[in-house]
C-alpha cells in the first residue's frame, strides 16, 4: 500500500499529463494560459523526478476496495491506515484531517471516517482504487435538483448539459482548472457523490458504453472549453481535460445531477492485488 | 510576454505602476498565512513580525525538519476567496503589498487595495514543485500553535512567477474572466442538446 499511494501523491497519472500537454500545444503562443501550463508541467516533472508531492495538498485520500469479503479485507485496511501514517511523517502526505469538533490536526491523516475506505464485494480478483483528491477542487463540487428554474434545466439531457456547464462557469479558477469532472445522472444525495467521483478513476480516452452519455460528455467538453475560463480562470481555450458521466436508477420524485469536480492534479490509480496481497498489475 | 522583476517588502510606487495583465517574478522575503492566521489577524490578534510591505502568500506548505533545518517540500497556493471575509481588515490594519495566492478575491478586498495600495498576485494553483524550488530558505516560524500548514512562514524566495489579477487601481481579471463566461454561457444555453439516432 505503501508504494501504491506514493507513486498517487508523486506521478501523476500518464493519461492526465498527457492531456495536459495537447493542451498547451492548443493554447495561443506565449499567453497566459500557455505560460500556466507550462508552470503545471514543468512542476508535474518536478515532482515524478524528486519523488515529492504534486501538490502540497496531497487530498483526502479515498478507498475502493473490490474483491471477495473474507478476512485479508482488515489485513488491507490496517495496511493502509499504516502507510497513511507512515507517508505523513516523510512529507509525503500532508496532515490533512482536522477534527471539526475540537477543531485540531489530527497530525497523521487519519481520523474519524478518515480514510474514507469503501468495501465492495465482488467474486474475483480484489482490486484497490485510490485517489488523493484536493479540497480546492472537492469545494467546487456540487449537486443540481431538477427541475432548476434558476439555469432552466428539467429532467432530461438537456437538463443534465445545463447543470454540468452551469457548475463549470460556477467554479471559474477556483478548482485548478483546467479540471476533470466526474458527473453521475440520478441516485439520491448520497450515492450521486459517490458515483461521480467513481467516474474520476476511469482514463481520460477511455469511450462511454452508453451511446447517449458518450454523446453528451463530447458535447459538454467542448462547450465547457468554449467558455473561455481557461488555466486557473484566468481566460484560454482549456477549462476542462475531460467529463466522465455515469448514472444511477433514481426514485420517482428525485433528479438529481451530481458533479464532482477534479483538478488537473487528478491523482488516482487501480492496481489488482495478487494471492499475497501484493500489487499483480497496474490497471 | 515582459516580465517585471519586484522585491518584497515592495515599494508604494512599484505596486502602483503594477497593472492587471503584468507577469511578474518576484523574490525576497515573503510570508504564508491561510485560514487561522486571517481569522487570527483579523479579529485582532498580533502579527508575531512587521508585515508592511511584505507579500502575504495563501499557502499551506508540506514541511519536514531534515539535520535541525526546515524544509519545504511542496509550497502551492490555497483558495484565496476563504480569505474574503478577514483580508480587507488585514490589508488596511498591517498595509501588506501584495496578496498573492489563487482564484483572485471578492469586491471588499478590491476596495481595501486601491485604498491602501496593495495588488493581487494570482500564483499557478498546485505547481507545488515548481514553485518550492523558489523557496530558498526558510527563515522561521510562527504562530505554530495552528499546525504546520496554518502556521506563519517567513520565507526567502527568488524568482517565483506570478500574474497581477488585480491592481491598486481597482481593476480584476477576475471580474473580466467572469463575465466574459457568464455571456458565453448564455449563448452555449441556446444551443439543446439533441441525440441524433
Ligand atoms: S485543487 Fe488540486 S491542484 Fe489545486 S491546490 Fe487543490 S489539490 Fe492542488
Amino acid at each position: 500500500m505503501y508504494d501504491l499511494i506514493r507513486k498517487t501523491s508523486t506521478v501523476l497519472p500518464e493519461d492526465v499529463t498527457l492531456a495536459i500537454k495537447k493542451a498547451i500545444a492548443r493554447e495561443e503562443k506565449s499567453s497566459v494560459a500557455e505560460q500556466t501550463l507550462d508552470i503545471i508541467l514543468k512542476s508535474i516533472v518536478l515532482s515524478s523526478k524528486n519523488g515529492l508531492p504534486i501538490c502540497q495538498d496531497t487530498g483526502t485520500v479515498l478507498v475502493m476496495i473490490e474483491g471477495r469479503p473474507d478476512k485479508s479485507i482488515f489485513h488491507l485496511e490496517k495496511s493502509i491506515k499504516d502507510a497513511i501514517r507512515k507517508l505523513t511523517k516523510e512529507g509525503i502526505l500532508r496532515q490533512n484531517c482536522v477534527c471539526p469538533l475540537t477543531e485540531k490536526n489530527t497530525l497523521d491523516n487519519t481520523g474519524k471516517y478518515v480514510p474514507q475506505i469503501h468495501f465492495e464485494p465482488v467474486n474475483g480478483p480484489t482490486r484497490i482504487s485510490i485517489m488523493l483528491k484536493g479540497g480546492g477542487s472537492e469545494n467546487m463540487s456540487t449537486q443540481y435538483s431538477l427541475p432548476n428554474s434558476k439555469i432552466q434545466a428539467g429532467r432530461d439531457m438537456e437538463g443534465v448539459r445545463r447543470c454540468i456547464l452551469d457548475a463549470v462557469f460556477q467554479a471559474q479558477g477556483k478548482g485548478c482548472a483546467p479540471g476533470i469532472l466526474g458527473v453521475c445522472i440520478g441516485g439520491d444525495r448520497a450515492s450521486g457523490y459517490l458515483i461521480a467521483k467513481k467516474q474520476l478513476f476511469r482514463k481520460l480516452d477511455d469511450k462511454n458504453p452508453s451511446p447517449v452519455l458518450a454523446a453528451l460528455e463530447k458535447t459538454v467538453l467542448k462547450q465547457a472549453n468554449e467558455l473561455n475560463v481557461g488555466p486557473m480562470g484566468l481566460g484560454g481555450k482549456t477549462t476542462l481535460l475531460g467529463v466522465k458521466i455515469g448514472h444511477a436508477g433514481r426514485h420517482p420524485a428525485c433528479y438529481f445531477v451530481t458533479v464532482s469536480y477534479s483538478c488537473w492534479a487528478t491523482r488516482r490509480y487501480v492496481v489488482e492485488l495478487n494471492q499475497k496481497g501484493e500489487i499483480k498489475k497496474w490497471i | 510576454m515582459d516580465i517585471k522583476h519586484i522585491t518584497s517588502p515592495l515599494q508604494q510606487e512599484v505596486i502602483k505602476k503594477l497593472a492587471v495583465g503584468d507577469m511578474v517574478s518576484i523574490s525576497g522575503r515573503i510570508v504564508t498565512g491561510r485560514d487561522q492566521i486571517h481569522k487570527y489577524l483579523a479579529s485582532g490578534g498580533n502579527p508575531p513580525i512587521d508585515l508592511s510591505g511584505l507579500v502575504i502568500y495563501h499557502c499551506g506548505p508540506v514541511v519536514i525538519k531534515e539535520k535541525g533545518q526546515w524544509k519545504i517540500t511542496a509550497a502551492g497556493p490555497t483558495t484565496s476567496v476563504r480569505e474574503e471575509p478577514y483580508q480587507a481588515e488585514i490589508i488596511s490594519k498591517l498595509r501588506p503589498g501584495a496578496i498573492m495566492g489563487k482564484g483572485g478575491m471578492g469586491e471588499k478586498t478590491r476596495k481595501a487595495m486601491s485604498e491602501c495600495g496593495c495588488v493581487y498576485l494570482h500564483a499557478t494553483g498546485g505547481a507545488a514543485q515548481y514553485l518550492a524550488e523558489c523557496i530558498v530558505k526558510v527563515e522561521g516560524v510562527y504562530l505554530e500553535q495552528f499546525g504546520q500548514p496554518e502556521s506563519m512562514w517567513l520565507l526567502t524566495i527568488k524568482d517565483l512567477p506570478a500574474l497581477v489579477t488585480m491592481d491598486s487601481h481597482g481593476n480584476s481579471l477576475h471580474d473580466t474572466v467572469l463575465n466574459d463566461s457568464s455571456k458565453r454561457l448564455e449563448g452555449l444555453f441556446s444551443q439543446p442538446f439533441s441525440v441524433r439516432k
